[in-house]
């Protein structure tokens, strides 16, 4: 079977499965727990995860013998898309997925894989991110919760503050990036700690946001205990493993986010036709590019993720988060525009619902991941070799 | 689809960048420039000849190489970023795609293996319109007369015209069919030289005043449908995007290369931050208008109609937008020497905006796309 017929055969598979099992209780969960909806219907997409799980779509890109399909970048595009053609939720596994999983697969011990892989692959446990604090965003590097040796067990305690972390008020494990050299500063002596939210020095609070659900919390430790096994990595080699997490996204699932972004566009111009927006010249304009926008953006997510991306298209590529983010930001107010007046009215109108989430959500599209600002910073120091920002000398 | 570029297609773009490194240089196109305008004609023979450029778009049946629009669109990017003084455009993504989807026999056995072997240049005097409207807005008129015709009307700006050995006219006959003409310089044509901004492609006014032309003159198979003209230009449109992508591309090279050296308040001008986010948006631009050329040039042999068609009209829209953007900054960001005629700048600047207005504005392309996507207004 040649690649292309491969792909055609796994979309028809994946297509067919989620007809027949994204249905019946499952049905409410279609087109929703995306971006600025993450916290709807959390236990219902927990056992979506696991229903996820016995048709064998969860981890399909991680390699056989953890349970994956091993499936290409190609095919796992395939399936992200089609997945999101079929309104597939907001995957409360995602973290796990992609993130945790690649990671130990990398850099984890034999142990690790093979406590904290099944339950990934299988749905039972949920996993969120502790990197960002209140004094650590864009510069990730000023981190201050601090990893104390327990010198009886080898264990390490954690003590200090983590904020914006998704979901993790659904989670039963986090990742930390703490700072375990005392005096280290910037990307020096941090540590990559696996921590199990139940327990007495973990607290969360949920932070209320914009459009007035609470997906994102702040978490605190108070000697937070983090097993000696649950260390990935060396102690002091934290900076290296979290950047490597980072960069096992690939934008993989930007392709799924695509559809969905597809979707509220559509809905933008059913909406448009019927009230009559779609008349004016201006409107028609801002919606053509909408269009062109969202072309740009899936050509440029193909290049991006080719198997050899030459060196222009490594440059290109630092482009897309900057641009996914500004296009659907615009977006939300394209779909305000179209919906006018009543744009201010909430009602339980799903369709008015669901652009005023993306309306307000889309806020945070281009401050979370990188804001704007870093994300040009990026763009100009390691895209055009422009020289880099100085540094302050204060603490 | 898969977007990545063979080896092959890398070969040619990279073999094509060093050919115009040497023979294109800014030098040579000043050259050209401070005479007036015109062709390089000594490049274009090479091009044309040698190098067999314009063949590669060709059916290979018609003495072509039949490569796709991918192969095309990166040696159009080439010529865009040296601003190469030669019909390239007009030949080989104007005329040729015209004469492959509407040709008769001596249009593929003659005019088309003449073009492929560099043999001629050759363009196309459609009116100055967006493509949607390029049918309906021919005002040259055939009328038949004993075995051939006789061709009235003018045709305001064609590019290349003033140098080009073959003039394809579409010409509406009285039963209202669109017919093509191959006019060639032996025969009284009147062409006014056009002064231009950009001087960088040549126009021409074409003015036909009961022009006698032989049955021969007439090379289209059945008249020019509305889907084959409409495919023909989204040759040409998506070949200028290419090279307006091309354009964009050397400018901004430019611009950071001037303001990697030129230094104020002790420190490199490159170093502040205002300027580093005005060259990082215009590289955000230009992803974006890179991949929607690359995508639609993959996409061009599986010629969808009015999708595709949107899709070749975004990406003259970024490609376009990008171009003028790109080279306004590197006017600003070259501060007091960018609006010399010393520098570069102004030849890009120039030619952005000259090339902006060919074969549509942007505006009248957003119109077509908004038709596609949402529907005729009056529909809607």
């Amino acid at each position: 079977m040649s690649e292309a017929e491969g792909i055609k055969a796994l979309r028809t598979e994946a297509a067919q499965w989620l007809a027949e099992h994204l249905t019946g209780k499952y049905a409410p969960l279609r087109h929703r727990g995306g971006s600025g909806d993450g916290d709807a219907f959390p236990e219902l997409r927990k056992e979506w995860e696991r229903e996820l799980a016995s048709g064998r779509w969860t981890c399909p890109g991680w390699p056989p013998e953890h349970g994956g399909r091993g499936l290409s970048i190609a095919e796992q595009v395939a399936f992200q898309e089609e997945y999101g053609l079929a309104g597939g939720p907001g995957r409360m596994g995602h973290i796990g997925e992609g993130l945790v999983g690649p990671t130990l697969i990398a850099f984890g011990t034999d142990d690790q894989k093979s406590r904290f892989l099944p339950g990934i692959l299988n749905g039972t446990e949920f996993w969120c991110q502790g990197y960002s604090e209140p004094s650590a965003g864009s510069d990730l590097g000023n981190i201050k919760t601090r990893a104390r040796l327990d010198p009886a067990t080898g264990d390490w305690l954690v003590t200090g503050q983590k904020v914006w972390t998704s979901l993790a008020h659904l989670s039963d494990w986090i990742f930390v990036l703490a700072r375990c050299e005392e005096g280290s500063v910037g990307r020096n002596g941090l540590i990559f700690l696996l921590i199990k939210i139940d327990q007495p020095g973990v607290e969360i609070r949920p932070i209320r946001q914009i459009g007035g659900g609470a997906e994102f919390n702040e978490v605190f430790f108070a000697d937070a205990r983090a097993h000696a096994r649950d260390v990935v990595g060396q102690p002091g080699d934290g900076w290296r493993i979290a950047m490597a997490l980072l960069g096992f996204e690939r934008g993989i699932s930007t392709l799924g986010q695509q559809m969905s972004f597809a979707q509220e566009l559509d809905l933008i111009i059913e909406i448009a036709k019927e009230n009559g927006t779609a008349l004016r010249p201006a409107i028609r304009h801002r919606i053509a590019r909408a269009w062109i926008g969202l072309r740009a953006m899936r050509y440029l997510a193909m290049r991006v993720l080719s198997t050899d991306p030459d060196g222009d298209v490594q440059r290109e590529g630092l482009s897309y988060k900057y641009h996914w983010s500004n296009w659907h930001r615009d977006l939300g107010k394209l779909a305000m525009d179209v919906l006018g007046p009543e744009a201010n009215i909430i009602s339980d109108d799903w369709r008015r619902e669901r652009l005023q989430q993306l309306f307000l959500f889309s806020r945070a599209d281009t401050i979370y991941g990188g804001t704007n600002e870093i994300q040009l910073n990026i763009l100009a120091e390691q895209g055009l070799g422009m020289p880099r920002e100085p540094r302050g000398t204060s603490k | 689809m898969n977007l990545d570029l063979t080896a092959d297609q890398r070969a040619i773009r990279d073999e094509a960048g060093r050919f115009l490194d040497e023979n294109s240089s800014s030098k040579d196109v000043r050259r050209i420039v401070d005479a007036g305008g015109g062709t390089d004609e000594a490049l274009w023979r090479t091009v044309a000849r040698d190098l067999g450029w314009c063949a590669m778009s060709i059916p290979e049946e018609c003495g072509g190489l039949g490569l796709d629009m991918t192969e095309m669109s990166l040696l159009m990017e080439v010529c865009g970023a040296h601003l190469a003084c030669m019909p390239l455009w007009s030949t080989a993504c104007l005329a040729a795609p015209l004469l492959v989807e509407t040709g008769n026999e001596r249009a593929r056995e003659t005019l088309l293996p003449a073009i492929a072997g560099g043999e001629i240049s050759a363009t196309v005097a459609w009116p100055a319109l967006a493509h949607a409207e390029q049918l309906i807005a021919i005002s040259v008129t055939a009328r038949p007369e004993g075995e051939g015709y006789r061709l009235e009307g003018e045709v305001a700006m064609v590019a290349d015209l003033p140098g080009a050995d073959l003039i394809l006219v579409p010409a509406r006959l009285p039963d209202g069919t669109v017919a093509l003409f191959a006019l060639d310089r032996t025969l009284p044509l009147k062409i006014t030289v056009l002064k231009t901004l950009d001087a960088t492609r040549p126009l021409g006014a074409l003015s036909l005043t009961d022009l006698a032309v032989p049955a021969e003159g007439r090379v289209d198979e059945n008249g020019i449908g509305a889907s084959a003209a409409e495919r023909a230009l989204a040759f040409g449109i998506l070949g200028l995007a290419a090279e307006q992508l091309g354009a964009a591309r050397a400018v901004m090279d430019l611009t950071l290369a001037y303001i990697g050296e030129r230094v104020q308040f002790g420190r490199t001008i490159a170093s502040f931050q205002a300027i580093k986010h005005r060259c990082a948006k215009l590289e955000v631009d230009f992803a974006e208008a890179r991949s929607l050329v690359y995508g639609a040039a993959a996409g061009f042999s599986d010629w969808s109609g009015e999708e595709a068609n949107a899709e070749v009209a975004a990406a003259r829209v970024l490609a376009s937008e990008l171009l003028f953007r790109a080279a306004e900054e590197s006017i600003q960001l070259h501060g007091g020497v960018g609006f010399t005629w010393e520098y570069d700048p102004h030849l890009y600047f120039k030619r952005a905006q000259a090339s902006n207005a060919l074969l549509g504005a942007p505006e009248g392309h957003l119109d077509a796309i908004a038709d596609a996507i949402i529907g005729r207004g009056a529909e809607a």
